[in-house]
């Protein structure tokens, strides 16, 4: 029985993996072999799509998106980390109303915010300003972080904090010694997470940046209209633009569900 | 903007009193504050705003013609075809895909609970999909994939010896969407509720096998029953996403063939037809059916929440 388990598990493991693998392939195809019916399969293969996406203008989107993604990660740690250290190993009073009210701001639409916050940018001139665009990914990112964050600090084992306090050990050490390596994994995978969120991000980039600040997405869009041969080239720019999410997603394949439900699930 | 009633509040479960007098009140709450400040201005002041411009007339292509519109937007918005289509649309979008990768994230969730070889690089290739850029994964979907003419759908189907070659967007562009989101959705609900799965005590299931359960006795009166909570997360998670989901009907269609829902609805008046009161007046319909779904789920957040207290 087992057998027939492992081999349905196998089936669908390559279902759900082959539109992936097919972007790769298709990738080091050259165009034409890429948009041929029945599929050329064992085409000879070639790096001209990558070659082509670079030569056409993507080294500024990507930047752009790293500067965004990696901007607006440090700043919500910086954030996040004495937050969820409020809110976990000495909390304030109402610790629990504080956090779900972080919470209730992620369930409320981006679009609906839409408007003012492009009237705002417009107003003070940071139309098309990466870091106008880095301040509204860390609003993005906050909420999840300061809860992955005290998740992840509440895992710090109070009779230690009290030990090391009776030890006459200040709230530098303390922090520096006790929490800090207890929490170094979690600071390590809300990163991570807060990167992809960012990278991932379309309708602010969209609306918010043009041509001087759009990110890795909002290049991605000019294909959506593309016609003609152009398979290899948007499949070489689809796994270049998505190869930081997945080298950051198996990296932080144990701790992505706990980001993901917020901390919710272990 | 908080949502929760009294009763939520009080089933969480509050740490020991800490001794207070080496800590003042305000040096407790000084690292809350940079945070707290931060999100209040960037998140609640544009939803304030939004409520203001919602009862307002103003067409950015007519600046001078700006005014008190009072309810007019509303109704607008709420007799043109278009938007109460959009509505409609973004109902059957989440539903769909919510439920159905549920049911293919059970169902993986399950063979994954399984012992079998190679189990742990299975579990990589299921990943895969949630991990490509969403706007990637629609442009593949779209071009690589649906395209009518070599997309791999009809190539394979030219393989298998068929000669139909449907035009797979514009004969059924609802499924076309909601098919490229269950793919990457699937993954989400499958992590979530293998996360449950093995949090799940063994002894019970150990016991009910001796006593002769069935296979299927066990899931229906064990396994089931502690899974409804992550089902319950995993749904109202996938809920709060996929409503907000622009990507992938803003790629597919363009919001064209009758799939626009309500984010693509909202950036299209504003963006395109710059009808600034009316898409705020959405954006408030939108913020307002929000709060029934974040009620639900905050609900299911903080019974989680307790249960990891006890």
């Amino acid at each position: 029985m087992s057998r027939v388990w492992g081999v349905l598990a196998w089936f669908a493991g390559i279902v759900f993996f082959a539109p992936v693998a097919w972007m790769f392939l298709t990738s080091l195809h050259s165009e034409t072999d890429a948009a041929t019916n029945p599929p050329s399969v064992a085409a000879p293969l070639t790096l001209d799509g990558y070659a082509e996406f670079f030569d056409g203008g993507a080294w500024p989107p990507l930047l752009n998106s790293f500067s965004a993604s990696i901007g607006s990660t440090i700043i919500v740690l910086l954030l996040a980390i004495p937050a969820a250290y409020a809110l976990s190993i000495k909390p304030v009073e109402k610790w629990t109303d504080v956090l779900f009210f972080f919470l209730s701001t992620k369930m409320m639409p981006v679009v609906a915010a839409l408007l003012p916050i492009y009237l705002i940018a417009q107003f003070s001139g940071m139309l098309d300003n990466i870091s106008f665009l880095t301040l509204l990914y860390c609003s993005m990112n906050l909420p999840i972080a300061v809860w992955l964050m005290r998740s992840f600090l509440s895992e710090v084992p109070r009779e230690i904090l009290e030990a090391a306090s009776i030890d006459g050990a200040g709230l530098i050490t303390i922090l520096r010694r006790v929490v800090a390596p207890i929490a170094m994994p979690g600071i390590a995978a809300t990163a991570l997470i807060c990167f992809i969120f960012s990278w991932n991000e379309l309708l602010f980039a969209r609306v918010l940046t043009g041509v001087v600040a759009g990110t890795a997405p909002v290049y991605l869009t000019g294909f959506v209209t593309s016609q003609g041969l152009f398979l290899a080239k948007v499949c070489a720019a689809a796994v270049v633009v998505s190869l930081p999410v997945l080298i950051a997603g198996f990296a932080a394949q144990d701790k992505l569900v706990q980001g993901l439900s917020l901390g919710a699930v272990k | 903007m908080a949502v929760l009633t009294q009763e939520e509040r009080s089933v969480v479960d509050r740490p020991p009193p800490v001794p207070r007098k080496s800590y003042p009140k305000w040096a407790r709450r000084a690292p809350l504050l940079p945070a707290l400040i931060f999100l209040i201005v960037v998140t609640q002041l544009p939803f304030v705003a939004t409520l203001v411009i919602s009862f307002m007339k103003w067409n950015s292509l007519d600046p001078t013609n700006r005014g008190f519109a009072g309810f007019d937007n509303y109704v607008n918005v709420f007799t043109d075809p278009d938007l109460r289509s959009s509505v409609v649309n973004t109902i059957v979008l989440t539903a769909s895909v919510v439920l159905i990768s549920l049911v293919l994230g059970l169902g993986l969730a399950l063979l994954l609970d399984k012992k079998f070889r190679g189990r742990g690089f299975v579990r990589t290739m299921l990943i895969a999909p949630f991990l490509v850029v969403p706007v990637a994964a629609a442009l593949i979907w779209k071009h690589v994939l649906y395209n009518p003419e070599y997309g791999l759908f009809n190539g394979i189907l030219n393989l298998l010896g068929f000669s139909a070659q449907p035009d797979w967007i514009s004969s059924m562009p609802m499924s076309a969407v909601v098919l490229s989101l269950v793919w990457q959705w699937t993954p989400f609900m499958m992590l979530i509720l293998l996360a449950g799965l093995q949090s799940k005590p063994i002894e019970p299931v150990e016991a009910a096998t001796i006593d002769g359960a069935s296979p299927f006795q066990i899931f229906r009166y064990l396994t089931f029953p502690h899974l409804r909570q992550y089902l319950e997360l995993g749904g109202l998670l996938g809920s709060i996403y996929i409503v907000q989901n622009f990507d992938a009907v803003f790629t597919i269609t363009s919001g064209g063939l009758g799939t626009a829902n309500l984010p693509y609805m909202i950036y299209q008046t504003f963006y395109q037809a710059h009808e600034y009161g009316e898409a705020s007046a959405a954006g408030v319909i939108v913020v307002a059916g929000s709060i029934v779904i974040a009620t639900f789920a905050l609900r299911t957040v903080s019974s989680l929440f307790k249960e990891e207290a006890r």
